[in-house]
């Protein structure tokens, strides 16, 4: 790839536009205003960074990034967005501005605090390292060697996940006293019948004269 | 130009602010959860630039580790929010406030 540019051309071309497809991805995904647009522009990000990971020589990392996010993670949350429809949209209510203002504020500040502190110093590209760096051979022995319990520990938060998705997931509803109102239902005020409905019933209503022979005839049946 | 470890860090932050300003303006669960997944890989990417910068797999491996963390949030969030739909509830964060009943 990109045989005609000298090596480290390639790697600063490589980095710039990776590095703005992430940050325009992640831009998609909170601007958009339709969950299943911002759930793939979550994936373009998430495939983005993979490529950061490989130009800091995370070969591993890379690898399950796409596999565990953009394949696992990121199709369950579409099919969950398939399964809502319509109301996993975004209510229409309207923020008042000076939140989203407060919001902008916020996040530019800490962003370009961090952006001043590191920048002041020039980091380097650190030493250099094999290219083994970021193999799973060397990412496995310190996982399962020195942070052993760090992974026992993990393994122990999935499966907590696991069974509590079961349980928010099973069909039992939530033991509720009687009289009790749903805290989630919405209020929703009672239909009026209009005028038609209630002239189609009355003229559909006829009535009925049980004659008490009708019933023993039915049993014989 | 020389890339260095700090254009990494420089993008994390920019991606950082990015979902810190998804989670004060957006209200749906969803993309709440979303936002929340920008701000985590951003933080992965801190971490696996500052590995690079100190020779080490310990920043990898910590990576690892907040990449399950990410996954367990995702499967939570994912179920609350089916269940509240199953309930017919408006999927809005601002009237959801109690997770009792």
């Amino acid at each position: 790839m990109l045989l005609f540019l000298p090596n480290h051309l390639t790697y600063d071309v490589v980095f710039i536009v990776a590095a703005l497809l992430a940050i325009g991805s992640a831009l998609g995904v909170v601007l958009s205003g339709n969950p299943f647009h911002s759930s793939l522009s979550l994936i373009l990000n998430l495939v983005a960074l993979a490529t950061l990971y490989l130009l800091l020589q995370s070969d591993f990392l890379a690898a399950a990034q796409v596999i565990v996010y953009a394949g696992a993670v990121m199709i369950m949350f579409l099919f969950v967005t398939a399964y809502l429809g319509g109301r996993a949209d975004e209510p229409t209510v309207s923020r008042p501005p000076w939140q989203t203002a407060a919001a902008l504020v916020a996040a530019v500040a800490l962003a370009s605090e961090i952006i001043f502190a590191v920048g002041r110093h020039s980091l380097g590209a650190g030493p250099l390292v094999p290219d083994s760096f970021g193999s799973p051979q060397n990412i496995s022995v310190s996982f399962l060697g020195r942070y052993l319990l760090a992974f026992e520990a993990t393994s122990i938060m999935l499966m907590i996940a696991a069974v509590g998705a079961v349980v928010l997931g099973s069909r039992r509803a939530a033991p509720r006293e009687p009289g009790d109102r749903d805290p989630f239902e919405r209020d929703e005020p009672a239909r009026e019948r209009s005028v038609q409905s209630q002239v189609m019933d009355i003229e559909t209503h006829f009535e009925v004269h049980h004659t008490g022979v009708g019933a023993d005839q039915e049993g014989d049946g | 130009m020389e890339v260095g470890v700090e254009y990494f860090i420089a993008v994390s932050a920019i991606l950082f602010g990015i979902g810190l300003f998804g989670i004060f303006t957006r209200r749906s669960p969803l993309i709440l959860l979303l936002s929340v997944e920008i701000m985590l890989n951003s933080c992965n990417l801190a971490l696996i630039a500052f590995a690079r910068h100190a020779g080490q797999t310990a920043g990898q491996t910590f990576a690892l580790v907040v990449m399950a963390v990410a996954a367990s949030e995702v499967v939570i969030g994912l179920g609350l929010a089916v269940a509240m739909a199953r309930r017919r509830a408006n999927l809005d964060v601002d009237t959801l406030r109690s997770l009792r009943n």
